[in-house]
């Protein structure tokens, strides 16, 4: 069992990797990007094609997926995101959700039905593990995917804090107007945002493309699950994200035991049950759903 | 009557309203005998537009008039299936079944409101894909269901099938009507007046005493019937219940395209863009993915250039209104306009 719990947490470094894209955007553009899995999904085909068709490895492709999706986010924060968040709260939601369709069908179009992965092409690093005191078993891969979230996570936290354009983002986060008085340039900090939530996006694509299968419509699961552990992690830092994905990856690990069919069941639950708790406690709007790591870490 | 003439006239029925209004009976009459003169196939397209008519118009009630946009209301849709399909195992007459299913999704719609109307905006948007994820997990344990694999309504079997295709035909119409009619009649009491000050601003109706989380919650519940009706029709049309099918995110990407091509928040829009879509898919059904990514980018970029929609548009440049909901104040001008029975151009 303790085995299991271990695997839990370190696949919770996946689901924090995912999510914290998703919460990052809210925070600062107040936006909900209904296509992170979708893109997530895009940069483990873009990886996977370099592989198959290139001999690229995955971990060198990054270097090219990465500084593409910096572009695409880049690109999606000025052509779509701008200008639907002139509408009102309701069409970014709109424009994301059409996105996404647009996404997964081209992907559909050009890489078929089939499912994929990034497996064959790390080599022994899909199966690899350390033997923990215990006789406990650990992935090498699942290992490197928490620290690389623990890592992503701590970085974009330094980020935010002590460097200017960090601060600016944030500035912008608590009040594009006021930013904009002072000096700071509104649309190129969001800007920023978007590209840096979208190179994590392609990290957890990555991540998502080695350690398990895709397919064109995995998207709609992944966004969910993003969405899952940061409502869940909610309360505070981007810390917050890594304890919601954990919490999320256990209870999926604990559904998978209780029945066949349950994991995805004991995570849909415990997000339902941490929102009903928070909502009965908290007694307000949910304004603080998914809570600002600016504000906390100022 | 001649004293208004100088000061701002406020109408509500204009010449066209009245016209169209006769047009729209007569559209029904029709309709209603159509199945004698349409081919078996036509029969079936028509009832499947009716079908995409109720869903445009209750997403549009739901995110148009209640701010409330959703990308889960395929769970009603999948809901008002499989609960057709356990009455009708049960041992309920299938036909009855349709609408006693869609009442169950309708008083399950109830308390799930109090939960999800607590979200804001995207919140509620994905929060509501959860709950149709899950409702779909959920479904497939029934034994009854079989899983992915799914069942089919078999008792629908005994009537032969030319009877199931016209009785099936003007439920559908019967309910796209009585939906409408229900719709169009909320709008414009005085709940209509609390749904669209809601939609121009909440913080502003609830201080001016607007019940928003009430009203909110009846067009929550509203929908949730609507389109459980719907469901369960589609499951009538097709007979075969995949949970997979039912559920699936797509049933929202169609409402979402046709109320933004139709133009969200306005009744005649929802419609309108039902058509088109009903259109677009007799047209363009037949070419697979490229016909979704057509879809897809269609609302992208009408989000973005079209925000209002095609019929909003219309109403913006040509202030036409078919089925008038609110009430306009007209501006007198040169010409003195009477009661309203021959309104000047405004």
């Amino acid at each position: 069992m303790s085995n299991q719990i271990i695997q839990g947490i370190l696949l919770g470094g996946y689901y924090a990797l995912i999510a914290c894209g998703l919460s990052f955007m809210f925070s600062v553009m107040r936006i909900i990007n209904l296509a992170h899995g979708s893109l997530a999904v895009f940069a483990a085909f873009a990886l996977w094609w370099l592989a198959s068709r290139y001999h690229i490895p995955p971990f060198v492709g990054l270097l090219i997926v990465l500084p593409l999706m910096a572009a695409i986010g880049w690109a999606l924060q000025r052509f779509l995101l701008e200008r639907s968040a002139r509408g009102g709260t309701l069409l970014p939601i709109l424009t994301t959700f059409g996105l996404a369709i647009v996404i997964d069908n081209m992907l559909f179009e050009q890489f078929g039905a089939d499912t994929r992965s990034l497996a064959p092409y790390i080599g022994s690093l899909s199966y690899a593990s350390w033997e923990w005191p215990g006789s406990i078993y650990v992935g090498k891969l699942a290992v490197i995917m928490f620290a690389t979230a623990v890592i992503l996570l701590g970085g974009l936290q330094l980020f935010l804090t002590r460097t200017r354009l960090g601060r600016s983002i944030r500035a912008t986060s608590e009040d594009p107007d006021t930013a904009g008085l002072v000096g700071v340039d509104a649309r190129r900090a969001n800007a920023v945002a978007a590209s840096i939530a979208m190179v994590t996006v392609g990290l957890a694509g990555a991540f998502l493309g080695m350690r398990a299968t895709f397919d064109p419509y995995a998207g709609a699961p992944q966004l969910l699950f993003a969405f899952e552990a940061a409502v869940i992690g909610g309360a505070g830092s981007l810390w917050g994200t890594l304890v919601g994905g954990i919490v999320l990856a256990l209870a999926q690990t604990l559904g998978a035991q209780v029945h066949p069919q349950g994991f995805l069941i004991g995570g849909h639950a415990v997000f339902l049950v941490v929102l009903f708790v928070r909502l009965s406690t908290s007694g307000l709007g949910l304004r603080g759903l998914l809570r600002l790591p600016s504000r906390s870490a100022s | 009557m001649s004293a208004v003439s100088s000061s701002p006239v406020i109408e509500r029925g204009t010449m066209t309203s009245r016209i169209a209004a006769i047009a729209v009976a007569v559209i029904i009459a029709l309709l209603a005998i159509a199945p004698q003169f349409l081919s078996a196939g036509a029969v079936d397209r028509m009832t499947a537009l009716f079908i995409y008519v109720i869903l445009a118009a209750m997403w549009n009630a739901l995110a148009g008039f209640g701010g409330l946009v959703s990308v889960g209301q395929q769970v009603f849709f999948g809901l008002g299936a499989y609960f057709t399909i356990r009455l009708a195992d049960a041992g309920l007459n299938p036909f009855a079944s349709l609408f006693v299913s869609a009442i169950v999704v309708g008083i399950v719609s109830w308390p799930l409101s109090f939960f999800m109307l607590r979200l804001r905006n995207g919140e509620f948007a994905i929060g509501m894909w959860v709950i149709a994820a899950l409702t779909h997990l959920l479904v497939n344990l029934d034994r009854l269901v079989q899983g992915e694999t799914g069942t089919s309504l078999i008792s629908l079997n005994v009537y032969d099938a030319g009877t199931r295709r016209a009785t099936i035909y003007w439920l559908a119409l019967a309910s796209m009507t009585a939906l409408l009619a229900v719709l169009f009649g909320l709008l414009r009491g005085s709940t209509g007046a609390a749904i669209r000050a809601i939609r121009d601003n909440e913080d502003a109706a609830a201080s001016v005493g607007v019940r928003v989380t009430g009203t909110k919650r009846l067009l929550f519940v509203l929908a949730a019937f609507g389109i459980g009706v719907a469901g369960a029709l589609w499951l009538a049309t097709s007979i075969t219940f995949q949970p997979k099918t039912y559920f699936n995110v797509q049933w929202t990407a169609y409402m979402i395209f046709m109320v933004l091509v139709g133009g969200i928040g306005t009744f005649e829009g929802a419609i309108l863009g039902a058509l088109v879509f009903f259109l677009i898919e007799t047209w363009f059904g037949g070419t697979g993915v490229w016909y979704l990514v057509g879809l897809g980018a269609t609302a992208v970029l009408f989000s973005l250039f079209l925000p209002r929609g095609l019929w909003g548009t219309i109403e913006e440049r040509f202030g036409l209104r078919f089925l008038p909901v609110g009430y306009r104040v007209r501006l007198p001008e040169n010409a003195p306009s009477d009661d309203g029975t021959a309104p000047s151009p405004v």
